[in-house]
């Protein structure tokens, strides 16, 4: 998107000459074609709302705004409501960072940081493979270890300590927000130290020897200087990881329950956006059945867009008032 | 670079490999009986040279394919509605197939024997308002097991799927309850319960679940040993569902419709398991291509003859002969 907003301006005098006039250069042939890939981008973007637009109408036309904020989800009597579905997303993935994020960047300035060359290749080595295993295989390890995990030694253990909360209320099935968010914290874990630790290996030594230089331990020298020098990755990653865990279906639905409701406390079943739209997409007939499953999709979107849209808004704010640019 | 052109080199032959035959047929549908449909369309293929194409899809997304003409013929596990019907210009005429049904299956710790439910008692379970495994209607049905005062977690289907309808359409039947406050469909809102994906999410579920008690397609059970209650049929006889009690509740349908769309869920017989369901070819009532409705007609009239010996070996109960001899007559009205 950023590359053809900067040649936007360039086109603005008259294009077609400007575009013949750089054509004649035998170089310029490849602007052109980046410039075609670039609105390609935005175009399939473009097309991809204006599906699920159209696609969600009947779903519209009935529910209206009340869609965002209705609990049923009643095939039978054709009256649909996103918020279970809505809250199942966001407490699942917001679980999921609360546990992947202090991990991961531990464990990438760990990586960075600390442990030594051949060391550190290896574990890196060994945590970018993890990146590359298929969900359904984190699924299934999730449904025959995890679940039964959860449901004996896990949830039982968190009870006894913090069971009158309402966060930690109720029977423990095993599966549920808690058992899913788990899941997904395994699978963004990677993306985090990956990322992160690229932009901590990117900040320059002459920060470091400085730090050290004015008598800062190696701690200090890693806390206070280059994690904040590195922190625009960072929160890079962590936000790649939350786009990854708002989308994330096939391990979440073997392990969330599937249950459309909203439940205060973490052991109990849930549901979320995607795990619903790849469970029952295939058999939905009728008019306003699918179309409410492709207005599902349609709020996973804006979802995410204004998701991005606030780490924009972060980075932003974080970059005035900060001391580096990455 | 060479690998790339080498794989280039092959995508043609692939193409040729798809488009080459002008009397490919498409179908599309319900994914319960796609292992017999995909079976008939390789043996009928070796047999006659026409290739059939089946994508199971699901039976939403057959009905809609075919609605739309992007396929020849559809197939559904829940027959189609009268105003799915009016969609299409050209009626369509409904073929079952096979036949299939649900199990109960369960997972209390210490009961090692058969468990017996009647109807009324599974829709309880699955509105919630039975909650343990002693209750007092689970041990009428059972006397002399000795049941544990444990809760039972209800387990059911979180995927659309006929299996669900299947299950739905008889609990609908036998509880006037389940039918004003659930209702019958491929998904529904579920009173209580977990939702596993597939009939392997529920049974594994309920595998590891102590208390759980869930359905799976009868085909399922059946693959993974799995044990399964006897159900109380609309005749008050405990049966157990086997290939034999599912085509007896077909067959003891004294008049079928028509148009065979017909529920045949809590069906009278004695010897008739109570969650048994047929499933649906959706074939036009009229093929204006000539090839094509000789084809289309020639593999029907064959999986309703020589291709019902598949059946029992992919585990889906046979259509009664009855059936078979209404179906044919159906089959000469295609124009």
């Amino acid at each position: 998107m950023s590359s053809s907003a900067a040649v936007q301006p360039q086109m603005g005098k008259s294009p077609v000459s400007e575009i013949s006039r750089r054509l004649r250069g035998g170089d310029e042939v490849a602007w052109l074609i980046t410039l075609l890939f670039s609105i390609s981008v935005l175009l399939v973007t473009a097309l991809l709302v204006w599906e699920l637009w159209v696609g969600s109408e009947p779903s519209r036309a009935k529910s209206g705004f009340s869609f965002l904020t209705s609990k049923l989800w009643n095939p039978v009597t054709d009256e649909f409501g996103a918020y279970p579905f809505i809250y199942g997303t966001i407490v699942t993935s917001v679980l999921a960072l609360a546990i992947a994020v202090p991990t991961g960047v531990g464990a990438a300035i760990y990586l960075s940081e600390l442990a030594t060359g051949k060391w550190s290749d290896s574990l890196t080595f060994l945590v970018e493979l993890l990146a590359a295993v298929p969900s359904v295989i984190f699924g299934l390890l999730a449904m025959f270890t995890l679940v039964p995990m959860m449901r004996e030694t896990i949830g039982p253990a968190i009870k006894s300590v913090f069971g009158s909360l309402p966060l930690f209320s109720g029977p423990v099935y095993g599966v549920g927000y808690f058992t899913a968010g788990l899941v997904m914290a395994i699978m963004i874990f990677p993306y985090i130290i990956s990322v992160s630790r690229e932009a901590l290996m990117s900040v320059p030594r002459e920060q470091r020897e400085a730090a050290l230089a004015l008598g800062a331990t190696k701690w200090e020298s890693t806390w206070q200087i280059v994690v904040p020098y590195a922190r625009l990755g960072i929160i890079g990653s962590v936000f790649l990881a939350f786009a990854r865990a708002l989308g994330e279906t096939m391990a979440v639905t073997m392990v969330i329950g599937n249950d459309p409701s909203v439940h205060a406390s973490l052991f109990a079943p849930g549901y979320t956006i995607a795990a619903v739209i790849a469970n029952e997409f295939t058999e939905a007939t009728g008019k306003v059945y699918p179309a409410a499953l492709v207005e599902l999709g349609l709020v996973l979107f804006v979802l995410t867009f204004i998701l991005n849209g606030l780490a924009r808004l972060l980075i932003l704010i974080t970059t005035q008032k900060g001391s580096a640019r990455a | 670079m060479k690998r790339i052109l080498f794989a280039g080199s092959l995508l043609p032959l692939l193409f040729a490999g798809i488009a080459s035959a002008a009397d490919t047929i498409n179908a599309a549908g319900a994914t319960f009986p796609a292992p017999i449909y995909q079976k008939w369309c390789e043996e009928f293929k070796a047999k006659t040279g026409v290739q059939i194409n089946y994508q199971s899809v699901g039976s939403g997304a057959g009905i809609k394919q075919f609605t739309d003409g992007t396929v020849d013929f559809g197939a559904s596990d829940m027959p189609m509605t009268d105003d799915q019907i009016k969609a299409i210009k050209v009626p369509t005429l409904h073929f079952p197939t096979v036949l299939g049904a649900d199990v109960v299956t369960y997972n209390v710790p210490g009961i090692t024997v058969d468990l017996k439910f009647s109807g009324q008692t599974v829709a309880a379970i699955f509105m919630g308002t039975i909650t343990k495994w002693n209750d007092a209607k689970i041990a009428a049905d059972n006397p002399g097991v000795k049941l544990p005062a444990t809760d039972i977690v209800v387990v059911h289907r979180s995927d659309g799927s006929g299996t669900s309808f299947i299950f739905t359409d008889f609990l609908s039947k036998v509880s006037p309850e389940w039918k004003s406050k659930v209702g019958a469909s491929t998904s529904v809102q579920w009173p209580v319960g977990l939702g596993g994906k597939g009939n392997e999410g529920v049974s594994g579920l309920v595998k590891q679940t102590p208390g759980s008690i869930g359905y799976v397609e009868l085909v399922f059970a059946i693959s993974q040993k799995l044990g399964y209650a006897d159900i109380k049929n609309a005749n008050g006889k405990f049966v157990k569902a086997s290939f034999d009690s599912v085509t007896a509740a077909a067959a003891g349908m004294k008049e079928m419709p028509a148009d065979f769309r017909v529920s045949i869920t809590n069906g009278p017989g004695d010897k008739a398991y109570p969650i048994s369901s047929f499933t649906w070819l959706l074939i036009p009532s009229q093929i204006s291509d000539p090839a094509k409705k000789k084809n289309i007609t020639a593999f029907l009239t064959w999986l309703l003859t020589d291709g019902q010996k598949d059946a029992q070996g992919l585990s889906y109960a046979p259509l009664p002969a009855a059936v078979v001899a209404k179906e044919k007559k159906q089959l000469a009205t295609i124009k």
